[in-house]
């Protein structure tokens, strides 16, 4: 078993705590057959660019990015984030170079952490850039995703107050994932051809059993014969229903 | 915010993706910190094939920076020919140049523009802020 990073630096008034969904991901990126997929998949490509969409605390980042020489079986990784929330921008860069440190001093080459970006999902990246992408979306079925309040702009440096309402707006931005949970993540999987890098490009993406994860499958698919999409991992098995699974979805190269 | 990451990003808005002038984003009022950083000069090889160069000659001239050379160094650039000898090859001063400028020059403060929108987007604490107001999405 490879170490957890600490979050403990983080506060989870403002931003999403680890939970099951969170360790299923470093779970998943560190099994075997994972790792044998990655370190085959980046064998003689130029450095990898890993990045975490909603990375929250940062814990599923610096997992990553401290056993990165583990994982992918190179050290030349880079590693990048995005999401909604400001204070989760900070915490993700926090979580990251810390783990990063850790590991060096246990004797691990250092990785790379670029830079945390306030973002929605993928918008702002430049086409073809992302050669890894990890995705812990807000699954859980909701009437509606919260809109994202244009006003709020916090200074997370100053530590200006804020409102018990604006916690809660952040929190929610987390979990809530509108009708079958699913609004946020396809918005996600619509821009996912023009980001995953056309040759070795890889997504792993989070999936409750409500979100219909076959149906995901299915609908990704059929993009083309130059995509995969398999199951590969799950939890809280309950007389055959899984509750959480983990879908990678890879172009063929 | 990293001038190795403005390799990778790009104006936000859907209207801008077609248009090759989203990239690079363009620094403006930019308070530069330099952050120390490990040396990596086999990164720096590895990553010449990724590099928009003509992006970061832009970049580099808009900063105000050192004018970089003309087309992406070659490979040979980054390590000295070294003799006949079995040590390591030595970095150049090309590599050290190159990791100070992509990894430890940081923008603390400041904009970034889209020359196709004219959309500006802050950098605070080094965080760059890329969140549309709704009628932009």
């Amino acid at each position: 078993m490879l170490p957890t990073p600490s979050t403990s630096h983080v506060n989870f008034n403002r931003v999403y705590e680890p939970a099951e969904d969170s360790f299923l991901l470093l779970d998943t990126l560190s099994a075997s057959s994972e790792i044998k997929f990655l370190s085959e998949r980046f064998k003689t490509s130029p450095p990898p660019l890993i990045m975490e969409v909603g990375s929250g605390s940062g814990v599923v980042l610096a997992f990553v990015a401290a056993h990165a020489n583990h994982i992918f079986g190179r050290s030349d990784s880079m590693f990048l984030s995005s999401d909604l929330n400001v204070f989760a921008c900070h915490s993700t860069s926090n979580t990251v170079l810390k783990a990063i440190d850790s590991a060096s001093s246990l004797g691990e080459k250092r990785s790379l952490f670029l830079n945390s970006l306030n973002a929605d999902l993928l918008s702002c990246l430049k086409a073809n850039s992302v050669d890894v992408l990890i995705f812990n979306p807000p699954y859980v079925p909701t009437s509606e995703v919260p809109e994202r309040k244009a006003s709020l702009f916090p200074d997370p440096v100053n530590e200006a107050p804020v409102s018990f309402d604006d916690e809660s707006h952040f929190l929610s931005l987390s979990y809530a994932g509108g009708v079958d949970g699913m609004e946020v993540t396809n918005r996600l999987l619509e821009d996912l051809p023009r980001v995953l890098h056309r040759a070795h490009g890889v997504a792993y993406i989070l999936l409750c059993a409500q979100n219909r994860p076959r149906e995901v499958q299915s609908h990704v698919k059929a993009w083309g014969p130059s995509w995969e999409v398999e199951i590969v991992s799950s939890s809280g098995k309950k007389a055959g229903w899984e509750k959480l699974v983990v879908l990678r979805v890879s172009r063929a190269g | 915010m990293k001038l190795l990451t403005l390799n990778f990003v790009s104006c936000a808005r859907k209207a801008c993706k077609s248009s090759t002038s989203s990239f690079p984003l363009h620094p403006r009022d930019a308070e530069l910190e330099l952050v120390e950083m490990e040396f990596n000069p086999q990164f720096l090889q590895n990553m010449l094939p990724k590099l928009e160069w003509e992006a970061l000659q832009i970049i580099c001239n808009e900063l105000a920076l050192p004018t970089l050379p003309s087309s992406t160094p070659a490979a040979s650039d980054l390590f000295e020919s070294g003799g006949e000898g079995s040590s390591p090859a030595q970095p150049t001063q090309v590599a050290r140049d190159l990791h100070k400028l992509l990894l430890e020059t940081t923008i603390r403060e400041g904009l970034l523009v889209c020359s196709n929108c004219g959309h500006e987007y802050a950098i605070k604490e080094g965080i760059a802020n890329f969140l549309l107001p709704p009628h932009l999405v």
